[in-house]
């Protein structure tokens, strides 16, 4: 007897599809009904969702396993001081542009860090953020080392009012955060992220299989880069204010980002979004504590790699076969006996 | 002549850097694990030492006596309860393990001990000086710390060529499953080189201390400067590493003289040039 296929994707993702399409509407409208204060708690949640994602598309799925992207979120920020400063692009165009800018450096760095393999690829990175960081430090048109500020003129632009300015930024972050998401979505659903799954399991076994692995990477870094140059941008576009530090810090820009990953579940799409609210009930928690909140998250992190490397969403996954981002095929055998009871026999195991 | 001196202090530089650097090589070598902690384990040294000195009323080097072995036990503790639990197929786990601890050690130390740059003193060896024919003047501490990584690294290099426990190392580091099969217990080898690490790397924090200001949020930027002496001189070879060690430290110190600003910077574009011209390093000897 012949034995037909067919590609399922699980049920479950297609309801929460809808779900999240609901969630996303409630979230745009949400300055509309609280004060501004969560609205800044959300906007700041957003951008930090696709820093996640970005980071996690990155290390769990290209096995590019960098401690340097803050230099993408500095350089972008950067960029969009030079764009709107000295340039007078608009602000909300110049958020692209930066993504552009950072895109645009990232291709030279990445010729140079993917000569370096696994942990040394990490170090490499962070050496190359310094590097960025120290430049710009040095350079008195961009403020040296104390940094600059936008003008007046320039914050006046995106709107006059502050209320309709923190809107503004707020839906700019949420836009960020869902476009980012819908990105690594769709890249994980087309040939790609077929390549990068593949990548992910096995670079070896990719590559004999016929996956070009360098490729993939390099496009995954520029792309990652690019994304992440612009999110560099939005951020300092709300703090109005940046300096070497502030733009290049790695514990703001990488070290928590890192943490909501691992904990939340690397390699996964869920993941990063149960860490980033983890990460956020934690911060809000030990606020008092000064630097205890980064020892916990530290600790609970480094227990998460030792014993349970999936993380929170890993061990849900396993436990209930549930897949909310459905990025995986599952190959479902089919027997003309059988196939009535087509939608019977998914196999929740993949 | 004034080009001279600069050289020769960037080289007395390396000397502290190699004993930065040698922990992270010998990890390397033997376990292919890049210890992101590493620096963040060399000011814990520092600051051991410093609780030493303060609580005992010692002389600052003789506070090596305690850190050092406290650090042997730390680190075949850290390696046996942690990291080896780490190795394996996947680089994630030690890479995101030892990034973790170097967190949790710099904000620990922030808690304890606050941001306050801190310093131990030691009189007139701080200030001491020898002159060179030519006219160089050489600081005799710098010139210390530069003979003890020489000594450092000869001692380590005895002990990998001349000795068992040596060749079990070299043994595991080249093919860790058949030295297994042999009788090599791995756990046991992994934890001892992490502890002959960390006791070098005791060695270095109880210099740093001496000779510059330290307080717990350099870490970072000490690893970064083991890490790029490790990558110059070439993967597993510690002469190796001496040699990329006095490299940055030669280019820092050019740098520092043409602009203090440029320092570290001189330092950091050096080893991204020897990374593309040589992206083994000057002379590799272990195969990742």
């Amino acid at each position: 007897m012949r034995a037909a296929f067919r590609i399922d994707r699980g049920a479950a993702g297609r309801v929460f599809g809808l779900a999240a399409l609901i969630a996303a509407a409630a979230l745009a409208s949400l300055p509309l009904w609280v004060d501004s204060g969560v609205t800044r708690l959300a906007g700041e949640m957003a951008y930090y969702l696709a820093l996640a994602q970005l980071w996690n598309l990155l290390a769990g799925y290209a096995g590019l396993v960098s401690v340097g992207q803050q230099a993408y979120v500095g350089l972008g920020g950067y960029a969009l001081f030079v764009l709107c400063g000295s340039l007078g692009v608009h602000p909300l165009l110049a958020i692209p542009l930066a993504g552009a800018a950072a895109a645009a450096l990232s291709l030279p760095i990445a010729l140079i860090v993917f000569r370096l393999r696994g942990a040394q690829f990490a170090v490499g990175t962070w050496v190359v953020a310094e590097i960025c960081q120290l430049v710009i430090a040095q350079l008195p048109s961009l403020g040296g080392g104390s940094g600059q500020s936008l003008t007046a003129a320039v914050v006046r632009a995106i709107a006059a009012g502050r209320t309709t300015r923190e809107m503004i930024f707020y839906w700019c972050s949420l836009a960020a955060g869902l476009a980012v998401l819908a990105l690594v979505y769709g890249l994980l659903r087309s040939r790609i992220g077929l390549a990068l799954t593949a990548i992910r399991d096995s670079e070896p076994a990719s590559r004999s299989v016929g996956v070009d692995t360098f490729r993939t990477k390099l496009l995954t870094y520029v792309v990652v880069a690019f994304c992440t140059g612009a999110v560099g941008g939005l951020i300092f576009l709300q703090k109005l204010r940046i300096s070497p530090d502030s733009g290049f810090g790695l514990q703001d820009w990488t070290v928590v980002v890192i943490f909501m990953v691992v904990i939340g579940g690397i390699g996964t799409i869920e993941g990063p979004f149960l860490g980033l609210f983890i990460y956020f009930a934690l911060r809000q928690l030990l606020a008092d504590y000064g630097s205890w909140y980064l020892i916990i998250l530290g600790c609970v992190a480094v227990f998460f790699m030792l014993y349970a490397r999936d993380g929170i969403w890993g061990w849900i996954s396993a436990r209930f076969g549930l897949q909310l981002f459905p990025v995986r095929r599952h190959l479902v055998r089919v027997t003309p006996a059988r196939r009535a009871s087509l939608d019977d026999a998914a196999d929740p195991k993949g | 002549m004034e080009w001279l001196s600069v050289i020769v202090q960037g080289t007395l530089l390396g000397g502290l850097y190699a004993l930065f650097a040698v922990g992270l090589s010998l990890t390397f070598g033997i376990m292919r694990l890049v210890n992101i902690g590493h620096g963040d384990l060399i000011i814990l040294a520092a600051f051991i030492a410093l609780v030493v000195v303060q609580a005992l009323g010692i002389h600052p080097l003789a506070s090596l006596a305690i850190v050092v072995p406290a650090m042997f036990a730390l680190g075949y503790l850290l390696q046996r309860g942690v990291l080896n639990r780490t190795l394996g197929e996947s680089i994630l786990p030690p890479l995101l393990v030892t990034f973790g601890l170097s967190v949790i050690i710099e904000n620990l130390l922030l808690q304890l001990f606050g941001a306050d740059t801190r310093r131990l003193h030691v009189g007139a060896l701080e200030t001491d000086s020898l002159v060179l024919p030519g006219g160089i003047a050489v600081g005799l501490f710098p010139l210390l710390i530069f003979a003890v990584a020489v000594a450092v690294i000869a001692a380590l290099q005895l002990l990998f060529y001349r000795t068992d426990l040596g060749r079990a190392f070299r043994a595991t580091s080249d093919d860790a499953v058949t030295a297994e099969l042999m009788g090599a217990d791995n756990r046991h080898l992994y934890a001892l080189a992490m502890a002959i690490a960390l006791a070098v790397t005791g060695v270095a924090g109880v210099f740093l201390a001496i000779r510059s200001n330290f307080d717990p949020a350099i870490g970072p930027s000490r690893l970064i400067f083991a890490f790029e002496a490790v990558i110059i001189g070439g993967l597993g070879s510690l002469w190796g590493t001496l040699a990329g060690a006095v490299i940055l430290g030669v280019a820092q110190s050019i740098g520092s003289a043409l602009r203090p600003e440029w320092q570290i910077l001189a330092g950091d574009i050096t080893f991204l040039v020897i990374l593309v011209l040589r992206p083994n390093g000057l002379f590799q000897r272990t195969r990742d």
